[in-house]
């Protein structure tokens, strides 16, 4: 694919050196040999699986441990004797390809996930989009959504800036050859075969965590070399200090390792089949549970985006962070809050009062550390406000903190039992989860690929800063449709569910509730028709800036000794 | 030495780094869910509360692959309105042998924790194949393709020795009959019906879909459905005995 090819100056690295023999690295005939086993093995589970989605999946992971044995072998051939060298004339030799990877998947998956997010806001609105088939019914669709914009959209922008930002902090290339191409790659594998899994009927029904054992044992193998690549690259560093975004990646790397590993545990019916039970069961289950899902958000939907705005918005601004400090209390106080809010999406269930309790004024208390990361976030840009008159891919990235602030301010609000009590069930959860997903992790994430891609692709400047403008108003107005929609909805139906007559009798019937949601669903689908929109908008000008961008010609070129 | 000065061990040692975090985020986990494996409330044994039956189990396993969770939830909470509509509040203990647990956390439709008996297994049919035709304002997909899946009365033995390993108290003998017992609860002039009623106490025999032959998948759903909320007798159950 000629767009993930090394530009020049990579390319440059690669010199022949006629004196030295070709011969394959440890990696190279390691990763074969390990894949070349694989493949014989799924080709092995595929002949004797129990179920048709267990059988299309062995299948699947046989041929692509097949393509992976020939592009080693291939790559292998094609290369010069030696590696990329880690320094070409004194400055760091960047391995920007598996960036580049992630930048393409994250926006491949992105639309697919708000495609398939604006599939189902349809079907609740007009149900007959359902068709009547068990691939195409919501229950099956949703979780593809949620799983497509968190995990491939948010995971890929995740692991592509956090590949970027370890190695232009830190001085140095990435860690490993292999290793980060095997962390990108077996992560969207990871990615296909849970998504077509949902398809199939495969889930393990807890949400977020919906993959089935065998692809939570193959995400778990990615995690580790993603965080060893990672940790590898912070160790052999040529700053002093760790960098404040990578505290944040690191948190959102182990946290998440620690939180995917609690709440999965689960024994195979066979290992030649995809049906699993989940070794908690009942209230353990689901206090385990919201401890994974509330830190999936804490972690994956906050921490690590937070690392994106230490870097992306004082890089873009040209600012320094506002405050050191605020950053370390920021830090510290963030990640020890978090894991205590599970709870709150469990208030006057049975589980335990004082559980429910904690979980509630953690949740409360968290309202600080959220804020004082927007603060040290937004003025950072103090002396440069100026430049969001002019520059909107970081206005976009501002506004990316503002949706932040709110969503951070709604949660613990929504975290109080009375207010619980009320938008617990409803759309009001569903409003809120957007508000911070289309608001704060769609922006930023917008953002920081509005600047990723420039750099890594070694381009002067975007295709087009109008197109970039028309995306940020266009996306969001859809998320104000979305989320007012949501609101409203959310509210009503909870007035609904509580309303009494004067008599003393429930005022509504259920279906009365649902049937008062019909304009909101639709307002809803607007809104995210809009988002995707502007998504398709933000694809064709990045493709555009990498097509026909002009080169950046920033990389000093060597010094030629005088002849 | 200032406590910013102190803060660069953490800056300048990566190791020292991950080991800060894990300490600092293991901390809320531990203190909220451990115990959870402990308190009385939480592991309180109430009487009727009983393992799935094969059938039903089949049936909950359409329901988990369906993700039927994502708009239907079973946890009745102790407020006046829920309590009204949907039934007693649910206990801990009703969910006791859920791997996973099915407690939802959206109500696009209506809670399903004491849906058993509510409704006639013809009901079910009809909404469960299409849901407009009965409820003309509902949003719920149609599942008309369940009638015309079979269940493999052969591999649920496994899926029970399986939820046995991970906790739940089925016997050898409820194991070693559940093929025969997923077709007797489906079909009331089957032989080993007697035998089977006797095994799942409560379990309600009947030829849920209306139609002869192996049970299928809406048979299993309705029988799931059939069961869910009805296993405790609230006029018995006594709610001072697990006050703490």
């Amino acid at each position: 694919m000629w767009f993930l090819a090394p530009c020049s100056f990579e390319r440059e690295s690669a010199m022949p050196q006629p004196s030295i023999s070709k011969s394959m690295t440890a990696g190279e005939s390691g990763l074969a040999v390990v894949f070349a086993v694989t493949a014989f093995l799924c080709v092995i589970a595929s002949a004797k699986a129990l179920d048709t989605a267990f059988a299309f999946h062995a299948a699947l992971s046989a041929a692509a441990s097949v393509a992976v044995v020939f592009g080693i072998v291939n790559r292998y051939f094609d290369r010069p004797a030696e590696l990329p060298p880690a320094e070409i004339n004194g400055r760091p030799n960047y391995n920007m390809g598996p960036i580049k990877f992630t930048a393409v998947m994250a926006m491949f998956w992105g639309i697919a996930g708000f495609l398939v997010g604006l599939i189902i806001a349809s079907q609740l609105a007009w149900p007959a989009l359902n068709f009547d088939l068990p691939w195409t019914s919501f229950g099956r669709l949703r979780p593809l959504h949620t799983s497509a914009v968190i995990f491939a959209f948010g995971g890929n922008v995740l692991i592509g800036t956090s590949l970027y930002v370890v190695q232009k902090s830190c001085r140095v290339r990435l860690a490993g050859d292999l290793a980060p191409w095997f962390v990108v790659i077996g992560y969207n594998f990871f990615i296909l075969v849970a998504g077509t899994g949902y398809l199939l009927g495969v889930t393990q029904s807890k949400e977020y965590a919906e993959p089935e054992w065998y692809a939570d044992l193959w995400l778990t193998i990615v995690w580790v070399v993603y965080l060893l690549v990672f940790l590898a690259t912070i160790i052999k560093r040529k700053e002093p200090h760790i960098f404040v975004a990578n505290w944040f990646y690191l948190a959102f790397i182990v946290t998440i390792a620690v939180l995917h590993l609690g709440n999965n545990p689960a024994l195979p019916v066979s290992v030649f089949g995809s049906k699993s039970y989940v070794a908690w069961g009942g209230i353990q289950d689901a206090m385990f549970q919201w401890w994974y899902g509330h830190n999936a958000v804490g972690f994956f939907l906050t921490a690590g985006f937070l690392a994106i705005m230490y870097y992306f918005i004082p890089k873009r601004a040209d600012r320094p962070i506002y405050s050191y400090r605020l950053s370390i209390i920021h830090f510290w106080a963030l990640i020890f809050l978090y894991i205590w809010a599970g709870p709150h999406h469990l208030h006057y269930t049975a589980l335990p009062d004082w559980t429910q309790t904690l979980g509630m004024t953690f949740s409360i208390m968290l309202w600080m550390p959220s804020w004082g990361g927007m603060i040290n976030g937004l003025m950072t840009l103090s002396g440069a406000w100026d430049k969001l008159r002019t520059d909107p891919v970081l206005r976009m990235l501002v506004v990316s903190v503002a949706f932040y602030g709110m969503s951070t301010f709604e949660g613990p609000m929504m975290s109080i039992k009375v207010v619980n009590s009320l938008s617990h069930y409803t759309d009001w959860t569903i409003g809120h989860v957007h508000s911070g997903a289309l608001g704060w992790v769609g922006f930023v994430s917008f953002g920081a690929l509005y600047c990723l891609v420039p750099w890594v692709w070694n381009r002067k400047g975007l295709y087009s800063l109008k197109l970039v403008n028309w995306h940020f108003w266009i996306a969001t107005l859809g998320i104000v449709l979305y989320i007012s929609a949501m609101w409203v909805s959310g509210i009503l139906q909870g007035l609904m569910w509580r309303a009494y007559t004067s008599l003393g009798f429930l005022e509504y019937s259920f279906i009365e509730s649902v049937e008062a949601m019909h304009p909101f669903y639709i307002i809803r689908a607007a809104g995210g028709g809009l988002f995707l929109i502007g998504a398709l908008i933000m694809a064709y000008n990045l493709w555009m800036t990498v097509r026909v961008g002009e080169q950046e010609v920033q990389m000093p070129v060597a010094l030629q000794p005088a002849e | 030495m200032s406590f910013w000065t102190r803060h660069q061990i953490f800056e300048k040692n990566s190791i020292v780094l991950i080991v800060g975090i894990l300490l600092v985020i293991a901390i809320g986990g531990l203190v909220e869910i451990t115990p959870l494996f402990y308190l009385k409330s939480t592991i309180e044994a109430v009487d009727g509360v009983r393992p799935y039956t094969p059938l039903e189990l089949a049936g909950r396993n359409v329901y988990v692959r369906e993700g039927c969770y994502l708009c239907h939830s079973q946890m009745i909470r102790p407020l006046r309105d829920e309590v009204e509509r949907y039934g007693h509040f649910s206990l801990a203990a009703e969910s006791m042998y859920d791997h996973p647990f099915q407690w939802g956390s959206k109500r696009t439709g209506p809670d399903l924790a004491r849906v058993g008996a509510k409704y006639s297994d013809d009901w079910h049919v009809t909404h469960l194949t299409n849901p407009r035709a009965i409820v003309p304002q509902s949003v719920m997909p149609g599942y008309p393709f369940l009638s015309a899946t079979e269940v493999d009365p052969d591999t649920i033995a496994d899926h029970m020795k399986t939820l046995k390993a991970v906790g739940t108290p089925y016997t050898d003998e409820q194991i070693a009959s559940a093929g025969a017992d997923l077709k007797a609860q489906a079909d009331p002039d089957n032989a080993g019906s007697d035998a089977f009623s006797k095994r799942y106490a409560k379990a309600v025999v009947r030829n849920f879909d209306g139609k002869a032959g192996t049970p299928t998948e809406m048979d299993a759903l309705i029988a799931y459905l059939q069961m869910l909320g009805t296993l405790v007798d609230f006029k018995l159950y006594n709610e001072k005995a697990n006050l703490r």
